[in-house]
């Protein structure tokens, strides 16, 4: 500072500065002078990715490494691609607040904006899958009992059959799928987040993951019919048999008594 | 004016004829003897203890069952046909299933009330399981399986086993997903039967797994064939109750030689009657508000397809723990496979049923005792048997916590690697544990009773001495207390004798009785029981005056 | 185990005078303090006392009578109302079929208050006098029993069956040889083993075809960390067989960096990294599929047996006996994966002639 001030008077400060602004303006002007949209979408992308650096190196390179190398700490993100990131990020599941067994679903700490940003980045980092469109996760027009099917083949086997999730081995879980968004949904399966694996495009075409996501809206959400009653947690005999014991022999047991006891005898006067 | 009027034409008839009524039963009488029966069992007593009705519980959902059932089959088509769905649930529209499948849709779904029955059905199924497990303990820890109620005993058990197959076979046939996997393991655990295994499949199924046979055969055998024997297991098991005349706890003028109670006409025929509605009643409730078995969220079977959570209904799960937790060993030699990771489980499943089954021969070995018994023991004044009932319990609840053991580390963030290891230790451990607590918890009580019976009932009342001392008034029970406490019996702990008789011969002492000897001592040896009060140290205490 | 054999003395000496059949309270100094005083007097309920609350009860049970039966009416009218596809919202329960609800709890009241309301009846109304029924021993008395063995052994001596031995022997074998004919009948319930559960649908050259689209698979299409399952080519799900067969041809497909692969086998056995295990648990035969891609673990959900995929599908944890069998694969000329041949060894759950 000291310095800055001692040469504040030299001759060529004025110069100096009326390079600098005409460089901003001139900087200025190229960002928001009205140029043709790819170019400009350009250059917002650059400002993103820009911004998704900074981001990243708040909250992310400690783990990942500074260029997204990954450390003991954390995989590589390079090649992950953008969906990854909105996934990972749009869910709360990063950044990690502990290691674990795995990192849980908790609040979003990014805004949509921030996340966008990271997401830019990370993709600028290698090719990957990128953020699905609402038209790609629209469930609109797609066949249910199709996707009925694919999720017992592909999904069932770790979420259950309704997406109730379920155990995988040492403290691992497959989460429930009850609430989450459709997009976040089409990028697990197209980025495999964690220990799930992937679901690419060659082997799930985009139809089918609409399918999926159709099904799933169909038997796993607020407007889902469970024509029978309680739903139990959807989690198929082990709730059934404690509702059972509880509530059926409970109040059953209950009657017992009342049939069984003595009635009240009058007072004697 | 009504009841004059009423008794008028009744004298009226009277003269003229018997009343229609009479006349249908003098009808009846004379074709079946019903006077004679009647005379007998109508004014039948039966005491009134809320644990006496779990039985009912049982009898009552079973015949729910059977009803439902009946109106099932209507529907049912026991056909493993592959058919495409058209019916009105969306999400399954198109789906290759079979018949059975297709059929269980359209009762859920197109049927009025169809859905209803189903639901109905299955509660019942599981209530009528937990109810037989309950009476079964009940029955265990009274005492009330001794003699003369032995093979009574026997008949509810083998109840409760058929009742878990007729549940199995019934949980199989609408071969969705879940029951589809199900049968598989079933399959999987015959196939690891030895020198046979693969044959017992291969006719089960009428050839490779899933094959096109087994609901239609599973269909004959959990609609006639089980049920059948059931039907006739609980007449008799009934026949029985009547004949023995129900047991009673100690109390005031109850005793060894008489049953207190009310009688069947009128009271337990309302009693009872009544608690048939009561029980449909409620199961009919669950059914209105609780689903169960949602065969549309599970799909259709298919080998290939598989969801987390696969579990069979509760009864199956002590069996699906054993499985879980099982080490997989497997021997190879001579090119045959010994699949003991499999097959341990299968013989244990049975092994560990037969136990509590045969307990009360055991202990009617051990005793000695061959004198019928009608009033039942409170389970602190057996503490052994009690003490066994609850380690097998806790056995059984800890393979039913290894049968659920992938929801509960998803429900108590857990990992399933180190439940199935509890699981696996606390089989063995648990067991012993649970028995020596519950001994413990047996004998502090019976030190309770005696101190009660000796001392009186503390009363809350603390009176200050004229030295300064405070003591709590003890206030003296009523006979019918001190009788009711003192009433159980206690065993003395069996004696060989010498092995050297009188005349210094040696007496050969049998191995079997050596181990009955030892039996018993564990039983009634001195660790074993409280001695309960006598009358002279009651007199003792009670003569001297004063606290001490 | 006979009774001469126990020392009687182990069991309970005082049991009768204790529980005789009426144990006299005597009075004095010699007096039983634990005596049996008797089933205690008779106490009246407030009903068997007061006319008006013996009428409250009468009502109350002519009430449950008339909620029943308004209910069952509640039952038909829901029957006929509510259309068997209609669904309401109802707090907390969700959304549920109006009919079954409606249904189910006009049934449950109106069966419950019928019991409620006998219940009731026999509760309040019904005498409560305790009675006392007398015991008689089940065993039958010396002489009843002497005669039924005397009766036995006359009708066993006038049957002639302890003399004449040849009918008795030939007897039993009869009997015991005709039920013969029923296991006999058995056999055609299916057809025996043989080599059944020793092939599947796989051969040398058939395609590997995505269960998800129907298309055989190129190398290209599975990538690093995906999870694809597969069926042979030909097999088709309106297949009469589809079931049998796809029990056991389904097949589970990753890809893993060809260093992360431990076993040499299953290295030569893979194609770039791809390998293809049998679908089917080997301890009971669930579809195991719970593969977390991070660790190669591949779990099964029916009884958590676990197996590493980067290590010849060995068995890590849990109740399976032994490795998941591997498919060896190897791509066609057109760029297609296929089979090199049939499993190596039975898949599924092992059995005695597994070897």
């Amino acid at each position: 500072m000291k310095k800055l001030s001692a040469r504040r008077r030299h001759p060529l400060a004025a110069v100096v500065v009326l390079l600098l602004a005409l460089a901003a303006t001139g900087g200025l002007y190229a960002a928001f002078a009205p140029a043709d949209k790819a170019q400009a979408d350009e250059t917002a992308q650059s400002l993103a990715i820009d911004e998704g650096k900074k981001l990243y190196a708040v909250g992310c390179s400690s783990c990942h490494g500074t260029g997204g190398q990954g450390t003991s700490d954390g995989p590589s993100l390079v090649g992950v691609g953008a969906a990854a990131v909105d996934f990972q990020v749009g869910t709360g599941r990063m950044p990690l607040q502990q290691q674990g067994a795995q990192a849980p679903k908790k609040k979003v700490i990014y805004t949509q904006a921030q996340i966008d940003q990271l997401a830019a980045y990370v993709a600028s980092l290698g090719a990957g899958p990128s953020v699905p469109t609402d038209k790609q996760v629209d469930p609109k027009g797609a066949d249910i009992a199709k996707g009925g099917e694919l999720f017992r083949t592909n999904c069932a086997q770790c979420h259950n059959f309704t997406g109730e999730g379920g155990a995988l081995t040492h403290g691992k879980y497959a989460p429930s799928l009850e609430g989450v968004s459709k997009k976040h949904i089409y990028e697990a399966m197209q980025t495999g987040p964690q220990n799930m694996p992937s679901f690419p495009d060659t082997t799930m075409p985009e139809k089918n993951k609409k399918d999926i996501i159709a099904y799933l809206d169909a038997v796993n959400s607020e407007k889902t019919e469970s024509p029978g009653g309680l739903k139990l947690g959807g989690l198929g005999p082990v709730s059934e048999g404690l509702f059972a014991w509880i509530f059926g022999l409970g109040a059953l047991i209950a009657v017992a008594v009342w049939v069984a006891a003595r009635t009240a005898k009058a007072k004697k006067s | 004016m009504s009841t004059e009027t009423t008794s008028a034409t009744t004298a009226a008839d009277h003269r003229k004829k018997a009343p229609a009524g009479e006349r249908v039963a003098d009808w009846a009488d004379g074709r079946l003897g019903i006077y004679s029966l009647a005379k007998a069992n109508m004014r039948k007593i039966f005491p009134d203890h809320w644990s006496f009705m779990l039985g009912e519980i049982c009898l009552y959902s079973f015949i729910i069952i059977i009803l439902t059932g009946v109106y099932l089959t209507l529907f049912f088509h026991p056909s493993m046909n592959e058919v495409e769905y058209h019916g009105s649930y969306v999400p399954l529209q198109g789906q290759l299933m079979s018949e059975a499948f297709n059929s269980t849709m359209h009762i859920s779904f197109d049927v009025r009330g169809g859905l209803l029955i189903r639901q109905i059905h299955h509660w019942a199924a599981l209530i009528f399981l937990a109810g037989m497990f309950v009476h079964m303990m009940r029955v265990f820890f009274t005492g009330a399986f001794r003699k003369p109620r032995e093979v009574n005993w026997l008949f509810g058990f083998l109840l409760f086993v058929l009742g878990m197959f007729t549940g199995f076979t019934g949980y199989s046939l609408p071969d969705d997903l879940l029951s589809g996997t199900g049968v598989r393991f079933m399959q999987g655990a015959i196939l690891s039967v030895p020198i046979v295994g693969t044959y017992l499949s291969m006719f089960l199924f009428g050839g490779e797994f899933p094959g096109g046979d087994f609901v239609a055969r599973f269909y004959s055998v959990h609609i006639l064939l089980l049920p059948g024997i059931m039907l006739g297991l609980v007449v008799a098991h009934l026949i029985l109750v009547f004949y023995h005349k129900h047991t009673q706890f100690a109390g005031p003028g109850k005793t060894n030689k008489n049953v207190v109670g009310m009688p069947l006409l009128p009271v337990y025929m309302a009693k009872a009657g009544g608690f048939f509605f009561l029980v449909f009643g409620v199961i009919a409730a669950i059914a209105a508000v609780a689903s169960i078995n949602p065969i549309w969220a599970l799909g259709p079977y298919r080998p290939d397809q598989v969801s987390t959570g696969a579990q069979p209904d509760w009864y199956m799960g002590f069996a699906e723990g054993l499985i879980r937790v099982m080490p997989g060993w497997e021997i190879n030699l001579w090119g045959h496979t010994l699949v003991l990771g499999v097959f341990i489980p299968l013989v244990i499943f049975p092994l560990v049923l037969a136990a509590i089954a045969v307990y009360p021969f055991i202990e009617s070995w051990v005793t000695g005792d061959k004198r019928e018994h009608h009033i039942l023991d409170r389970p602190r004044n057996a503490p052994t048997r009690t003490a066994f009932g609850v380690a097998w319990v806790t056995a059984y609840m800890i393979m039913l916590v290894g049968g659920g053991n992938d929801l509960w580390a998803t429900h108590f963030h857990l990992s399933i690697n180190a439940i199935t290891w509890f699981v696996r230790i606390f089989f063995f451990v648990g067991p012993v544990i649970a028995f020596i607590v519950t001994k413990r918890i047996c004998l502090g009580l019976q030190r309770r009773d005696r101190d009660k019976v000796l001392h009186g009932r503390e009363s809350g009342i603390i009176k200050r001495l004229p030295h300064g001392e405070f003591v709590e008034v003890h206030e003296p029970l009523d006979q019918e207390q001190l009788h009711t406490l003192t009433a159980h019996e206690q065993y003395k702990p069996l004696e060989i004798g010498p092995s050297v008789d009188e005349n210094g011969v040696q007496r050969k002492v049998k191995g079997s009785q050596k181990l009955r000897a030892k039996l018993s001592k564990n039983m009634y040896g001195e660790d074993s029981q409280i001695p309960k009060p006598t009358a002279e140290e009651y007199k003792e205490i009670t003569s001297g005056h004063g606290h001490h | 185990m006979s009774s001469q054999e126990t020392p009687e003395e182990n069991l309970p000496s005082e049991q009768e005078s204790a529980h005789g059949a009426v144990a006299v309270a005597k009075t004095g100094e010699h007096a039983d303090p634990f005596a049996d005083p008797g089933l205690p007097p008779h106490e009246h309920r407030v009903q068997d006392i007061d006319e008006k609350a013996a009428r409250r009860s009468e009502r109350t049970v002519a009430l449950l009578f008339t909620v029943s039966m308004l209910s069952t009416i509640g039952f038909i009218a829901s029957f006929v109302a509510f259309p068997v596809d209609k669904s309401v919202y109802l707090w907390p329960i969700g959304h549920i079929s109006a009919l079954n609800f409606a249904l189910g709890m006009t049934l449950g009241l109106a069966l419950f208050c019928i019991g409620a309301g006998a219940v009731h009846w026999a509760r309040t109304l019904m005498s409560d006098v305790e009675v006392a029924d007398e015991r008689h021993p089940i065993e039958a008395e010396p002489e009843v029993k002497a005669k039924v063995l005397a009766d036995f052994a006359q009708g066993a001596k006038e049957s002639q069956l302890g003399r004449r031995k040849l009918i008795r022997n030939t007897m039993f074998g009869a009997l015991s040889l005709v039920p013969l004919s029923g296991v006999v009948l058995l056999r055609d319930l299916g057809p025996l083993p043989e080599d059944k559960l020793r092939h599947t649908l796989w051969a040398k050259g058939k395609l590997l075809v995505n269960m998800n689209t129907n298309e055989p698979l190129r190398p290209s299409d599975v990538a690093v960390g995906s999870l694809t399952f597969a069926k042979p080519e030909g097999l088709e799900e309106h297949d009469h067989d589809f079931q049998t067969q796809i029990a056991k041809a389904a097949l589970m497909i990753v890809r893993l960096q060809p260093d992360d692969i431990k076993d040499k086998r299953e290295l030569a056995w893979s194609h770039e990294g791809i390998v293809a295990y049998s679908k089917i648990c080997t301890h009971v035969g669930c579809p195991i599929s719970l593969y977390e891609q991070q660790t190669h673990h591949v779990l099964c959900p029916c009884h958590q047996s676990t197996f590493d995929l980067s290590d010849g599908a060995r068995v890590i944890f849990g109740p399976a006996g032994h490795a998941l069998p591997q498919l060896r694969i190897g791509v066609n000329d057109e760029g297609y994966l296929e089979a090199l041949g049939d499993f190596e060894e039975p898949v599924g759950p092992a059995f005695w002639e597994r070897g």
